[in-house]
């Protein structure tokens, strides 16, 4: 899926008095792909973006977007990106409708505002003003506006922070259609399980360095962590023969239920079919697979939200 | 230029939304003028030099206006602009710092070339409002008067970080000035040794040379106003200039 390359990012550097925000970082994304940067909040993903989005002046290093330097040709840039910011709000008293009609008039080849609106769920709200609508509906709102262009590249920065689990998941779908319909995304979150849900590659950011680079699967695998199966049977348990599944490295009692440990990705397809084909009945069955949260706090010794 | 117009109409619908900046553009001096005119009436006096207190009172008004369209107006909604984040909003797109700023100096021209008209209308319909001066010269002392205001909102909206401080230093700046410079009282009800002081004022120098040209005077009378508010309009152009930020 390896398209051309978008972005190139070459020991990108920015500092801020005595406080280096981004140290050393490079990185490429190529087109049509979702790229995530993760980290904790002061890992230097805002000020990485903003400073290929060219709102930012970088102190050292190379940016490329389209072959063109986001500084140096900010505005013909700007034709052809999109941006939703972290932090920036629009005027209270502006109609819904009417920022998407000024925003469009920036624009050489603004996009049919109304369709825009429409897939954004946004139809209903169009008269309201920007004050009066909820927190989802105004991220929805600077999706709308970063598309307004139909830019070949857009730029989300920590787009669903303050929603709830059900706005996230949705504006997860949206994401994923943006990306289908042609468009590259980069996008910014805190949320490991928002990079390794959305993201087909992933940049792990810490102290403004980037510790790890990779498919979120891929990064996962690495980690080398086993898997868990917890599930309680009728009847009595073979513990020998769970035992000898390829990649079960344990099997211990927990309370009601048995833990079974292992490594691979056959793991629970292959334990799951020994329990049955051996007569044992599965009353209940969870599994813990190691997330990118595990990645993240073996690669920096600390957990995300800390 | 692009964007220019969608982006003026736009903040033009805002300002009217906005029932504050509507009110001390539009409204309330239209109420001083109706008040102080129905206890003062507009015949003719000595005491103004042979015109009546209405007279005198809509271009001094017109003096308030500007005031507090440069100084009060465009100050909040810059810093503000700029404080809430609207201005990095607008920065990610291809539009230019100068069709934002200059979107905003059209709007606040406008409303305050309305709130002009609004006393007009209404000192000519009520009180029989006379004018002996030139229309064309009247605009452009008006313009040049407007300008150099807005230029110093822009200066006070650049140099004052937050939009709380910048209103409060516009609002520190303003009232003393409406009282001092004869733009709300007539610079003839001010003792002398007050008004020695008051007449390096801003504000002053647009009283004098509206009221000036009003009354058919010539540019030449009041050269010290224009220059000053010409050096005002220069040297806040080239501040706010220097001091515009984005964020």
């Amino acid at each position: 899926m390896t398209g051309k390359t978008v972005i190139q990012v070459d020991h990108l550097r920015k500092v801020y008095g005595a406080t280096v925000a981004v140290e050393d970082i490079s990185f490429e994304i190529y087109a049509g792909e979702i790229f995530g940067m993760v980290g904790p909040n002061g890992a230097g993903k805002t000020t990485t973006t903003e400073c290929i989005e060219g709102l930012r002046h970088p102190d050292g290093g190379a940016i490329q977007v389209f072959g063109m330097s986001p500084q140096k040709d900010a505005y013909p840039l700007r034709e052809r990106i999109g941006v939703q910011l972290q932090t920036s709000a629009l005027q209270d008293r502006l109609k819904v409708w009417e920022a998407l009609d000024l925003f469009a008039s920036f624009y050489a080849n603004p996009v049919d505002a109304k369709q825009l609106l429409e897939q954004m769920g946004l139809t209903e709200k169009r008269n309201d003003r920007f004050a009066k609508i909820s927190g989802g509906q105004k991220q929805r709102l600077f999706i709308a506006l970063a598309l307004i262009n139909n830019p070949e590249l857009v730029f989300l920065d920590e787009l669903t922070t303050g929603l709830d689990p059900q706005a996230r998941h949705a504006m997860w779908d949206m994401v994923r259609g943006i990306r289908d319909r042609g468009k590259t995304v980069f996008l910014t979150t805190h949320f490991m399980e928002e990079a390794e849900r959305l993201c087909d590659r992933v940049a792990i950011l810490d102290h403004g360095k980037i510790v790890a680079l990779d498919t979120p699967q891929n990064l996962i695998r690495k980690l080398g962590s086993e898997s868990r199966l917890i599930f309680s049977i009728d009847g009595k348990l073979d513990l020998q023969k769970l035992q000898r599944v390829e990649g079960v490295t344990r099997v211990e009692p927990e309370n009601d239920e048995f833990v079974v440990s292992g490594h691979g990705e056959r793991l629970v397809g292959d334990v799951v079919h020994a329990i049955t084909t051996n007569g044992m009945r599965l009353r209940t069955l969870r599994t813990e697979q190691p997330t990118l949260e595990d990645v993240f706090l073996k690669l920096t010794g600390r957990k995300m939200r800390e | 230029m692009k964007g220019l117009w969608k982006l003026t109409f736009t903040e033009m619908k805002l300002f009217m939304r906005e029932p504050a900046a509507a009110f001390f553009t539009l409204v309330f001096p239209l109420m001083v003028l109706l008040i102080f005119g129905s206890i003062y009436g507009n015949e003719p006096t000595p005491f103004f030099g042979g015109y009546g207190s209405v007279d005198v009172s809509v271009p001094a008004y017109t003096g308030m206006i500007i005031g507090s369209s440069g100084l009060i107006g465009l100050t909040i909604v810059m810093s503000m602009y700029r404080e809430r984040g609207i201005l990095r909003r607008l920065n990610a797109t291809p539009v230019r710092p100068q069709i934002v700023l200059g979107a905003n100096v059209i709007v606040s021209f406008l409303m305050t070339a309305l709130g002009m008209a609004l006393l007009i209308v209404v000192g000519k319909t009520v009180y029989g409002l006379r004018f002996a001066g030139n229309p064309l010269s009247i605009f452009a002392g008006f313009t040049l008067s407007s300008l150099s205001f807005f230029a110093l909102g822009f200066v006070l909206a650049g140099l004052i970080p937050t939009a709380r401080t910048a209103q409060v230093v516009g609002m520190m700046l303003f009232y003393p000035m409406l009282f001092l410079s004869g733009a709300a009282v007539p610079l003839e009800v001010l003792p002398e040794k007050v008004r020695q002081y008051t007449s390096v004022l801003p504000l002053t120098q647009v009283v004098k040379l509206l009221r000036g040209l009003w009354i058919g005077e010539s540019w030449s009378q009041h050269w010290t106003e224009a220059g000053m508010l010409a050096a005002m309009l220069v040297i806040g152009v080239v501040v706010s200039a220097k001091t515009f930020r984005w964020e």
